[in-house]
């Protein structure tokens, strides 16, 4: 999930964001511009609707420089020293799929908001929000899924919240989680720090978990050998940041919205333009069949075990390098580089030397028949 | 991917290309319209447009199902949604069609029981599943969907299935074609029609375009190298001169058509007197209505609708921009108020919409050059 | 209008209508209901619309249109090269 970020600059603040009371103080030029009526699934799907919530009500409401790009993972000083901190909320369903559940999404999904932060996930809080009614087996089985993620990954879940809500005011139930990191020497992730010439990087295939999820719905009836990507990618994250750490300019994992979104959003933020090259993008076979069978696209489609990093070119081998080496790391590719056009857009190029821009979407991708 | 990748080749698409740039004559503007939505996809999505010669332009076509539906009979089967015992069963595409109270995925947010299916089989299921409640699936598409419409009618009717019926939106491709032609201000000189239409109804239907209107039909599949073939195909008849009807499509369409799923359609369908589409108007015997013998699956007879008509706005233009007349970033319309985030209009309204197309793959490219690409 | 794709048939129940298509390692049922003309055997690829086969694809037809389209161009290169003999004679 976006994060609303504290300015840049060791010693500049010295409490986290909303502590202050000056931090609650809106300046009257960060007025509210969200015009929806009302709140819409799509508001949650992490496409446009989504940063139109984001950046239209909260960031002015609640952050102190409303302006500034959003991240991952926002960086804050407690008495001289830099901490990250991400939280998260996970809402699946079905609660199990094959390769997880909700429980590993939610520790993996809040390690992974602070690896590509650039930062150790060292501690993490959560919080259930309870269905009445809901299997305690279920609910165990979640919790010794989340606890062995956390395991898995070297991270201490330190403590949490329960509510439980009426039957049916909760899809059984829903997980937050909050983390704190220790910021990565020798990385600065910003934006603003991409340049032309750089190389896009993915660190595997794309629409595993999305795909699987939709697939275990079971609506459409449709079977193929995938399972959720689910992961923690601070290892890879920390393998690159050692091999090429000066010229790591900006990271994300793709989740909800996919590859395409994550990009719009930096395109966006840096006003450069992404080319992609399309013989380049990983995309397993069974996850190509399924999108080409529903008419989807798999850059639109959730990951939750991939990471993109844009890479100053000359140390892009290098990164690459480090990827490939470490385990879990040996599909990742070059998927494209920035270039000045078209500003604040992502394209993709054709193996026959065409184009097409690949927009963020509304909302969640949809099976089509047309 | 079997009978995919191959029409997908960087090199064979190289030489197509290559031919048509041979067989394109500079001094002469050919407007190329194709018919079927699912060919305007194809053609953003490879980006065709980009290898191709300027002096060929693309005109896109009607064949957009979801696009020509008017917001009124969104409306009508929204209303029948609102029955808490239906399960309202729609393909993905429908799902964001803006109604006049909203689209259905907003009703469902609002609690109503709608569920996105990929086949009518699927729906049929659903009333098996779930005796107790009332499924009402919505059919929309042309004549390559509403076979295994009928199909699952003569299912539900056999198997006794009560608890199921049809809000019936299919469209027959033909009359739009007819309507566009007539019209005074168009100008085509060649069409490239619908393949997956046309493994229904056969090639043979297209004869009068090319007889009586003197303009080159060539049936296309919907791989890059389909397309290309079918551009080719017609250069070299509007070079020489000809207008006939061909199959590129020859490893799906057989020319006679699919007699089978012509047969069901009779069986379950009848023409409508007509039916408004969308950014066109009424057109004639261009829609289907389930008939009198399957009257108990018929969603239209079972319930009451309100069969309001909601008109577009008038600043919309929807009926040039589908005749050709107008590019979709002339509509006044066009990237202000009517984006496929809030469509205005029939041509937003779907993902392959000619206007929705633009949007999404185009128009923010449109003053780039595009750096050239090494083999 | 009309996404379909190309799948093969891996498996097919006596006396049913319904076989299991796969593309690309993804399966699904699909309804043969349409094609009793000429009803589809175990190994045969089919047009799949809307869970449905819709028509047979033609391995045969393919494969010609590929060579077709890979000779696009080679009349040309050919009168090129003869013209060519041609000037240096």
């Amino acid at each position: 999930m976006l994060q609303l970020r504290t300015p840049k600059g060791d010693g500049e603040h010295s409490e986290p964001v909303g502590l202050k009371s000056e931090a609650r103080d809106s300046s009257p030029s960060f007025a509210v511009l969200l015009r929806d009526p009302q709140i819409e699934m799509a508001h949650g799907a992490g496409g446009t609707a989504t940063r139109r919530l984001v950046e239209g009500l909260f960031a002015p409401l609640l952050l102190h420089s409303p302006s500034e790009p959003l991240a991952d993972a926002a960086h804050v000083a407690v008495n001289g020293t830099r901490i990250a901190v991400t939280t998260d909320s996970f809402v699946v369903s079905p609660l199990c799929f094959p390769g997880g559940s909700i429980g590993e999404l939610a520790i993996n999904g809040t390690i992974n908001d602070l690896a590509v932060a650039g930062a150790r996930p060292e501690a993490i809080v959560v919080t259930f929000v309870l269905e009445a009614g809901l299997a305690t087996k279920i609910l165990e089985a979640e919790v010794r899924a989340m606890a062995e993620a956390a395991r898995r990954a070297g991270v201490q879940i330190v403590g949490g919240d329960t509510k439980v809500v009426e039957h049916g005011k909760a899809d059984q139930m829903y997980v937050t989680t909050t983390g704190i990191g220790s910021p990565l020497p020798g990385v600065t992730i910003d934006p603003r720090l991409v340049q032309v010439g750089d190389k896009v990087l993915l660190s595997g295939c794309m629409g595993d978990h999305g795909i699987t999820i939709l697939l275990a719905r079971g609506e459409l009836d449709i079977q193929a050998d995938l399972r959720s990507d689910t992961r923690s990618v601070f290892p890879l994250v920390d393998a690159m940041v050692r091999a090429a750490g000066p010229g790591i300019r900006w990271m994300r994992d793709p989740t909800r919205g996919g590859v395409a979104t994550s990009l719009n959003e930096l395109a966006r933020d840096c006003s450069l333009g992404i080319h992609l090259f399309e013989p380049a993008l990983p995309v397993r076979d069974a996850v190509r069949g399924a999108c080409e069978l529903l008419g989807l696209d798999p850059l639109h489609i959730a990951n939750e075990g991939q990471f993109l990093a844009v890479v100053a070119s000359k140390y892009a081998e290098r990164a690459l390098n480090a990827l490939h080496q470490t385990p879990g790391g040996e599909e990742a590719r070059v998927i494209g580089e920035i270039h000045e056009q078209p500003a604040a857009a992502v394209l993709v190029t054709t193996p026959y030397g065409g184009s097409r821009v690949v927009d963020m979407l509304v909302g969640d991708p949809l099976p089509r028949i047309c | 991917m079997k009978f995919v990748d191959e029409f997908r080749d960087a090199e064979v698409v190289h030489k197509a290309a290559g031919e048509i740039r041979r067989l394109a004559d500079p001094a002469r503007h050919y407007r190329i319209m194709e018919i079927c939505g699912g060919h305007t996809h194809a053609i953003y999505r490879f980006g065709l447009k980009d290898i191709l010669p300027e002096s060929i332009e693309f005109i896109h076509g009607p064949g957009c199902p979801i696009c020509v539906l008017p917001m009124g009979r969104i409306d009508d089967g929204l209303s029948l949604a609102e029955d808490l015992n239906v399960i309202f069963a729609a393909f993905g595409d429908v799902m964001r069609v803006p109604g006049t109270r909203g689209s259905l995925l907003q009703h469902r947010a609002r609690g109503m029981d709608v569920r996105i299916v990929y086949s009518p089989s699927d729906a049929l299921t659903l009333a098996h599943a779930n005796p107790d409640r009332h499924v009402m699936f919505f059919a929309i598409g042309f004549e390559t969907t509403a076979p295994s419409t009928a199909l699952t009618l003569m299912r539900a009717k056999a198997e006794g299935i009560r608890n199921f019926s049809v809000f019936c939106n299919h469209v027959t491709i033909m009359p739009a074609v007819q309507a566009i032609l007539d019209s005074a201000d168009v100008q085509l000189d060649a069409f490239i029609g619908p393949g997956h239409v046309s493994t229904v109804i056969g090639c043979q239907a297209y004869e009068w375009i090319a007889k009586h209107k003197s303009k080159p039909v060539v049936i296309s599949g919907f791989e890059p190298l389909d397309i290309l073939e079918s551009v080719v195909m017609i250069l070299r008849q509007l070079n020489d001169g000809e207008a006939k009807v061909e199959n590129q499509y020859k490893r799906a369409v057989p020319w006679e058509g699919n007699r089978t799923a012509l047969q069901v359609m009779a069986e379950v369908f009848e023409l409508r007197p007509d039916f408004e589409w969308r950014g066109i108007g009424l057109i004639s015997q261009s829609a289907l209505r389930i008939r009198d013998s399957y009257a108990a699956w018929d969603a239209e007879r079972r319930f009451h609708i309100p069969g309001l008509r909601v008109t577009d706005p008038k600043a919309a233009q929807c009926g040039e921009v589908l005749k050709g007349v107008l590019k979709p970033v002339q509509c006044k319309l066009f990237g202000q108020e009517c984006t496929p985030e809030h469509p205005l209009g029939a041509l937003m309204v779907s993902s392959e919409g000619a206007c929705a197309a633009c949007y999404s793959y185009e128009h923010r490219k449109a003053m780039v050059s595009i750096p050239s690409q090494s083999a | 209008m009309c996404l379909a794709i190309p799948g093969k048939i891996v498996e097919i129940a006596e006396r049913s209508r319904l076989a299991t298509i796969e593309v690309a390692g993804v399966r699904r049922k699909v309804d043969l209901g349409l094609l009793q003309d000429e009803m589809p055997q175990l190994g045969d690829w089919v047009l799949i619309h809307v869970g449905f086969a819709i028509s047979k694809v033609s391995e045969q037809e393919a494969l010609e249109q590929m060579l077709t389209l890979s000779r696009l161009g080679e009349a040309e290169q050919a009168i090129r090269e003869v013209r060519a003999y041609g000037q240096q004679e």
